[in-house]
């Protein structure tokens, strides 16, 4: 019997896909043998009318499957598809020709070669709100306490009849009162909306204090077109109380920036705080030497690629090892020379800066290198809805303040430290007691260069790694240094810190660059007035 | 009679301006009068590029000044430089009137594309070439009578003076970046026109220019010079040495220190105007530390307090840069590197010191 045309021109098709879903079933048999008959029925309704739609939504939450929550996303989000020929499901993140489309089933991979080849699964409102629902619920079920908290804080933003039910049935069942809390407060919220007076009433009471975005919306409306005066000007108080707190909250944020800000100019500053107040040498090449730990980080991590959180301790060390040789290096080689002459160690030392920005550039090319954050630096501490703090910058400043207090502790309880200070204060009394002064000068000048290198390392962290790093940070470091007053380094530590603080109040107001100006233009005229800087080291030592 | 004064047994000096005057003569004749293919024809572009070098060596002289003799490190002179440059540009840019790209007769470019509808108040007189000129002078002395004052006063001196000045033509470089200054941002001011009616790309504008930067390193010398070699050099150099002592003799030092850094910073502000036309673009990157840095270093190559040594210095090491960066740009940083810690650390007199010390010798 001839077949008709139509059929044999389709058969090679039809036998190429045969072919392909034979081989994808053998090599996935594995997983296809897990597959279960709910995800088939549901897919199969999946395609048809809303009302089937529905019912394979309420199916599948019913089920409670592993990969509800899932598939709910793919259908809320608009990237499950199903392709026509089959009414097979798929999800496309990206519905455009040349895009990937993985089988929900099997999780096989197809290149779409035409997009009208697949439709998507398409929602009317009601399902939105379904799913929505369906999935804040999973949510509120999870086992872990902070997913159940963003699963109120999700619904919290889109109250609805079915939701509120949904939070009231769960509020009793709640164990952790943090969770407990927010939900008392979309229910608040719900009352502030739909409640009768009395109701609107003690909602606001619940609602006071509550720095959840929602909350503050609820209150305005409520504040601006409630019938009751009474609850109308409840309301605008407890606003009034929300808003004083999101503006403290606010300054807080400010300040935390500002302390960031303020401890990397510190970490630039304190090696020169050393080399320059203690030696009383100006290196015009410490910003160099910043560059030096922060390409040494690098290095570090293209060395050890699989051991991303390791590198960053491993560098710590070895930046520090790297700045510190160059640093005795440039002493022993040309500053010791110089001793005395401090507008010519100037000269000098600039000429070093520019030869090691030009062997780095040689070396690592000029362009700028990044350095990957470790995991476990990188991420935000949320301390309530309006304040999250960025991790990164947190160790930041926690870096700053153990080197601090290392260098302290060094220049204070070690022999080293006793041996610099004398050297510092009355070089030739110190030789005659016996201190090997120029083995004093160069450790000392090693230390400062190694704690610079060890705050290359932090830099690396905030910004790219390129041949300039170091002159973008030399002046911020001197004027650190000069405004906390040489030789001093709780004076510097000082003025970093209120330096920082003070750019990241100014910006907002003025911008960024007019900030770091204003700073700029301050610490010139405070120079004019207290030339020693803020804590000025007293003594015949200081008249320099 | 003052200038005969002063340049005796200024050897240097004599040299320089007659060098200076054979080349003034010189050079435009060799430009204008001799066939492009002659052996010693001197194309336009080299005119110009000497015009520059001219300027730079104004700018040295001015630092020599201050450094010299005071011993005031300035780390900020190229600011100065850079303003007196800036002056320039606002009038050869005001000079441009229609012919930009906009058309737009009052407003420069950058001003329509910022979508500004009037000229700002500072940019008002700059169409007149008399009160540029004026503003030349003006804006870098009062800045540096201000600064030198508030500085001078409070006694911030050595590397704290030094360390300021960097500041502040890093604040000013940080100022002038930004659009909302009314300096043409990024880009700075470029795509002049013309000055006093003369085309800029015209060979005679540019011999004139070059004539005009070899005349006021000529008269910029001569005034260092007289200055100098009268009591008011003597005092300085004792403020240089000894500064307590100076003050406690009965010298104003800061009245001394306030006059010549300023009559300095007009000097800087000159070479910056000059520069500018001959280049044909000034932008913020003039006022970067760098820049005030390299001019030490010309002194410092040079020979501190002489003058001349500071012309020779910025003759010889811009000459190297442009041969360098063009043949050899990987070298050039490594090779002034080098040179600053070579200089300071074996030849603290620089060039000129070494040669008259031959010759003090034979």
């Amino acid at each position: 019997m001839p077949l008709p045309r139509s059929v044999v021109r389709l058969l090679p098709f039809f036998v190429l896909w045969m072919c392909v879903t034979v081989l994808l079933s053998l090599s996935l048999d594995a997983r296809s043998a897990e597959k279960d008959e709910i995800l088939a029925q549901v897919s199969a309704l999946l395609v048809k009318k809303f009302d089937d739609k529905a019912r394979a939504v309420a199916l599948l939450v019913e089920s409670g499957h592993p990969r509800t929550e899932e598939i709910l996303r793919l259908i809320k989000d608009g990237e499950l598809y199903y392709r026509k020929k089959d009414d097979r499901l798929f999800s496309i993140p990206l519905a455009e020709t040349g895009a990937q489309a993985t089988d929900l089933l099997d999780a096989t991979a197809v290149v779409i070669e035409k997009t009208r080849d697949f439709k998507k699964v398409t929602l009317n409102n009601l399902m939105r709100g379904q799913i929505g629902l369906a999935l804040a619920e999973i949510g509120l079920k999870s086992e872990d306490p902070k997913q159940r908290e963003d699963a109120v804080r999700k619904l919290l933003g889109e109250l609805s009849d079915e939701s509120v039910a949904v939070l009231r049935k769960r509020i009793g069942a709640e164990p952790v009162s943090a969770v407990r809390e927010l939900i008392s407060i979309a229910l608040a919220v719900n009352d502030l909306k739909n409640g009768d007076e009395a109701a609107r009433l003690l909602a606001v009471e619940r609602v006071e204090g509550s720095l959840e975005p929602p909350v503050r919306s609820a209150l305005t409306q409520v504040a601006e077109t409630d019938a009751s005066p009474v609850v109308k000007q409840k309301a605008q108080l407890a606003l009034n109380g929300i808003d004083e707190q999101i503006r403290w909250y606010g300054m807080v944020e400010t300040l935390y920036f500002g302390i960031s800000l303020g401890s990397v100019l510190v970490l630039a500053g304190i090696g020169l705080a050393i080399t320059f107040g203690v030696m009383g040498v100006i290196n015009m090449a410490h910003g160099e030497l910043i560059m030096l730990g922060a390409y040494t980080t690098y290095v570090i991590q293209q060395l050890m690629p699989n051991h991303l959180g390791a590198s960053i301790l491993v560098a710590i060390p070895a930046a520090f090892m790297v700045s510190a040789l160059v640093g005795v290096a440039i002493e022993r080689g040309v500053i010791r020379f110089l001793y005395g002459r401090p507008l010519e160690t100037l000269l000098a030392t600039f000429g070093i800066s520019l030869i090691l920005q030009q062997a780095v550039r040689s070396v690592f090319s000029p362009l700028n290198r990044s350095v990957s954050t470790p995991e476990w630096m990188s991420g935000m501490v949320e301390i309530n809805p309006v304040l999250s703090l960025t991790l990164s910058r947190l160790y930041i400043i926690l870096f700053c303040l153990l080197v601090f207090v290392a260098l302290v502790m060094v220049l204070k309880r070690t022999s080293l430290g006793l041996q610099v200070r004398a050297v510092s204060q009355n070089r030739a009394m110190a030789r005659a007691m016996g201190v090997r002064s120029k083995w004093v000068d160069a450790m000392t000048f090693g230390l400062g260069s190694g704690v610079a290198g060890v705050a290359g390392v932090a830099l690396s962290q905030l910004t790219n790694v390129g041949p300039n790093l170091g002159q973008a940070y030399i002046i911020d470091s001197f004027m650190v240094v000069v405004f906390g007053g040489v030789g001093n380094l709780w004076g510097t530590l000082v003025a970093g810190l209120s330096l920082g603080i003070a750019n990241k109040v100014l910006e907002p107001w003025a911008g960024a660059v007019l900030a770091k100006i204003l700073v700029l233009v301050f610490i010139i005229l405070f120079i004019q007035k207290r030339p020693r800087g803020l804590f000025p080291q007293r003594g015949r030592a200081a008249e320099g | 009679m003052l200038i005969m004064n002063a340049l005796k047994g200024d050897r240097g000096g004599q040299i320089l301006l007659g060098v200076l005057l054979v080349l003034v003569i010189a050079v435009p004749l060799l430009n204008l009068m001799l066939p492009p293919d002659h052996l010693l024809h001197i194309p336009t572009y080299t005119v110009t590029l000497m015009g520059k070098y001219l300027t730079l060596a104004l700018l040295a002289v001015a630092v020599d000044l201050v450094w010299g003799y005071l011993g005031i490190l300035t780390l900020g002179h190229a600011a100065f430089f850079a303003l007196g440059g800036y002056a320039m540009g606002m009038y050869l840019m005001r000079q441009i009137g229609d012919r930009g790209v906009y058309g737009n007769p009052d407003l420069p470019d950058f001003m329509v594309f910022l979508n500004w509808d009037a000229l700002p108040w500072f940019w008002s007189g700059f169409d007149q070439f008399w009160f540029a000129a004026l503003m030349i002078l003006l804006v870098p002395g009062v800045l540096a009578f201000v600064f030198g004052a508030l500085a001078f006063r409070s006694r911030v001196s050595g590397v704290y003076l030094s360390i300021i000045t960097q500041a502040l033509t890093y604040a000013l470089m940080l100022a002038f970046f930004r659009n909302e200054m009314g300096f043409g941002g990024n880009n700075g001011l470029t795509d002049f026109k013309e000055l006093l009616g003369f085309d800029l790309q015209s060979d005679v504008t540019r011999l004139g220019l070059f004539v005009a930067s070899a005349l006021a390193l000529a008269l910029g010398y001569l005034l260092c010079r007289v200055l100098m070699a009268g009591r008011l050099g003597r005092v300085c150099v004792a403020i240089r040495d000894a500064e307590s002592r100076a003050r406690f003799i009965g010298y104003r030092v800061e009245n001394v220190k306030l006059g010549v850094f300023t009559v300095s910073a007009m000097l800087a502000g000159v070479a910056g105007a000059l520069y500018v036309p001959q280049v044909g673009i000034i932008n913020p990157g003039e006022f970067s530390p760098l820049n005030s840095i390299e001019v030490v270093v010309w002194v410092a190559v040079g020979g501190r307090a002489t003058l001349y040594g500071a012309v020779v210095g910025a003759l010889v090491i811009n000459y190297a840069k442009s041969y360098f960066t063009a043949e050899l740009p990987e070298v050039w940083l490594f090779a002034l590197g080098g040179l600053f810690v070579l200089v300071t650390l074996l030849l603290p007199r620089g060039i000129t010191g070494l040669l008259r010390r031959k010759e003090a010798s034979a």
